[in-house]
């Protein structure tokens, strides 16, 4: 169809419509967004305070509404488990986004050194994002594990005292989890900062070559704080992952050995469908939405701040 | 005189110049090379296991070079294993993932092409704090909603059923994949869009004629996005469904707590693969896209 008779058409067509055929055309839009519109706001905000709710009243097994208050709250804080679950998740978070960061960046920067076969390098470090937590937890359950795992291996390889047994020592869980989580994840960290390392400005670099910076001045002096947004960027999606782990912590110790290694969502997850406790499970529940909050409201508002700021200076 | 000593000097330099870029080269690669290893060596032990058998795997251990060759496991994996009493293998759950996860991908990212459309072209008086109040649903804890989805489940008649699933993933989608076609469709002209309309072309046609068919690359980010995201889903799966409506992902966690008292890893193995295999396949027949949606979903 040619312009002119699409053209031709369409005004033939307007000059037909009736009234209330505009009408309706101009109101397409908003009718079109509405059921995904709705969808998304109960999902959100009828959700959450549906949820919100149920912690404030005295439900157990099935959810009632008489209103007890913030009591919940207070039961979760004083539990020995919940302890535990918010000790793990702030020791876990830690170790677990800064060593997330550390071999992203490394990896980034030996890729970026003008390697052969950079594809495939990318491809292996990155496949491990498209396998779920269930599986990648229980392939490393599997590989942990004392009696097939790497201490069997090495005790058949003639070092016959080796011992190795993360996933069955108390203490020592938590960390199966924690070198998990950044075999997981490290690779997104690795894709964004390559990224980031080939979006900066090749002047700058040459510049400063032409200066005679070392290489690794230049990381450090140049390179490194001109991608330092997308640092904060990807800690706060790891932080968020760390948040949000169930899965994983499912699949790779099951909350073990004995209660060693809950988790937040873990514990929410007990609460509501273990041991019909559902108002307990939803104050949990909150508090994760809490835990979220903190780390992403700073966040949405500093990269407005910054938005703002070079819009301010670009003009 | 002075010149020779200068040359010398210089290419002195040049091989100390030289051989420390040959011993750097050998370090970045073998950097990534002992990176690659920890990487592959999951893989590497899940697909060798599936191959392997048993008396051969309790013998010589799970992380060893294969001695032994056997297809047993697999149609044990696919069709014959037990979960507390029922010996179905993981067949079941295979086709209960795929059938909730190609519906929800198809009609999330329909939703979301039509959203971002809207959103991006047909602005109106708050739809942008409408969009805004949309995103929330990027990262909402699962967590949040499990009580009102069961009860939301329940009053529909769709708990312990993939129909339940599918809605659920739909609107846990609907975030993402209209976050992912309205930033892509920001970048069509709206004058291109102007023109249309002056030429008395309607919203679906605009929508039909011009936004669709540039669309082919959000399109493929979107849906790798939403079905990789989909199938590897776990906390909904187990919630909402049980036994034999249950998804691969719950499915594999039933058999890896049930069963692994008696360490039956060859088939364990093989059933682990089959349920990784579709989001693996996708990723590498379609890894540009991947890492594309990876980029965009995180940063945005």
């Amino acid at each position: 169809m040619t312009n002119a008779s699409l053209g031709a058409g369409g005004n033939a067509a307007l000059a037909r419509t009736p009234r209330w055929r505009q009408r309706l055309s101009d109101w397409t839009p908003r009718l079109v967004l509405a059921p995904s519109l709705i969808a998304s706001f109960v999902y959100v905000f009828l959700f959450t305070f549906w949820t919100l709710y149920i912690s404030l009243s005295n439900s157990t097994l099935l959810p009632t509404y008489a209103f007890v208050g913030i009591k919940h709250y207070y039961e979760l804080w004083s539990n020995k488990r919940w302890e535990i679950a918010y000790g793990n998740l702030f020791f876990f978070s830690g170790i677990y986004v800064v060593l997330a960061l550390a071999v992203g960046l490394a990896l980034a920067i030996a890729i970026d050194q003008r390697v052969r076969f950079e594809s495939f390098w990318r491809t292996i470090f990155l496949y491990p994002l498209a396998v779920s937590f269930v599986v990648t937890g229980v392939v490393w359950k599997w590989i942990y594990s004392p009696d097939a795992g790497i201490e069997f291996l090495m005790r058949s390889l003639g070092w016959t005292d080796f011992t190795f047994r993360l996933t069955t020592d108390r203490d020592a869980a938590i960390y199966a989890i924690i070198a998990t989580g950044v075999w997981q994840s490290s690779g997104f960290a690795m894709a964004l900062f390559l990224a980031g390392l080939r979006s900066v400005d090749p002047d700058l670099i040459k510049a400063a070559q032409i200066d005679g910076a070392s290489r690794i001045r230049i990381y450090r002096k140049v390179i490194l704080p001109s991608i330092a947004p997308i640092f904060i960027a990807v800690a706060v999606v790891l932080l968020q992952f760390a948040i949000k782990t169930f899965d994983l912590v499912v699949a790779l110790t099951g909350g073990g050995p004995g209660i060693s290694t809950t988790f937040p969502a873990n514990y929410v997850y007990d609460l509501m469908f273990q041991r019909g406790e559902i108002a307990i499970g939803a104050a949990a529940a909150i508090m994760m939405l809490a835990a979220l909050a903190v780390v992403l409201v700073p966040y949405a508002l500093w990269t407005n701040w910054r938005s703002r700021r070079e819009a301010a200076s670009h003009v | 005189m002075s010149e020779t000593t200068f040359d010398a000097a210089f290419a002195a330099q040049a091989r100390v110049e030289n051989r420390r870029y040959i011993l750097g080269r050998i370090g970045v690669y073998a950097f990534l090379g002992f990176f690659a290893f920890i990487y592959l060596l999951p893989l590497f032990v899940i697909v060798a296991n599936s191959f392997r058998n048993l008396p051969e795997i309790t013998q010589n251990g799970l992380i060893a070079l294969p001695r032994s060759f056997s297809l047993k496991a697999w149609p044990q994996a696919w069709a014959h294993y037990c979960v507390s009493g029922t010996c179905e293998g993981i067949r079941r759950n295979f086709y209960n993932s795929l059938s909730m996860t190609i519906p929800a991908t198809i009609v999330s990212t329909m939703l979301g092409a039509i959203n971002g459309y809207v959103l991006s072209k047909w602005r109106f008086r708050g739809s942008e704090t409408l969009f805004t109040c949309m995103m929330l649903g990027v990262f909402m804890p699962g967590q949040i909603a499990l009580l009102p989805w069961a009860y939301i489940l329940g009053a529909l008649n769709l708990s312990n059923s993939v129909y339940g699933l599918i809605l659920v993933h739909c609107v846990q989608g609907l975030s993402f994949t209209t976050l992912f076609c309205r930033n892509y469709y920001v970048s069509i002209p709206d004058d291109l869009i102007k023109a249309a309309r002056i030429d008395g072309a309607g919203f679906w046609r605009i929508f039909f004629k011009i936004v669709l068919p540039i669309s082919p690359p959000i399109l493929i980010v979107t849906v790798i996005w939403q079905f990789t995201g989909i199938w590897n889903e776990y906390l909904f799966g187990v919630v909402f469904t049980g036994g034999r409506q249950q998804p691969v992902t719950a499915a594999l966690v039933a058999l890896s707590t049930s069963q692994m008292n008696a360490h039956p890893y060859d088939v364990g193995s093989a059933a682990v693969l089959i349920g990784a295999i579709p989001p693996l396949l996708i990723y590498f027949l379609g890894g540009k896209y991947f890492v594309r949606g990876l980029t965009q979903g995180a940063i945005k």
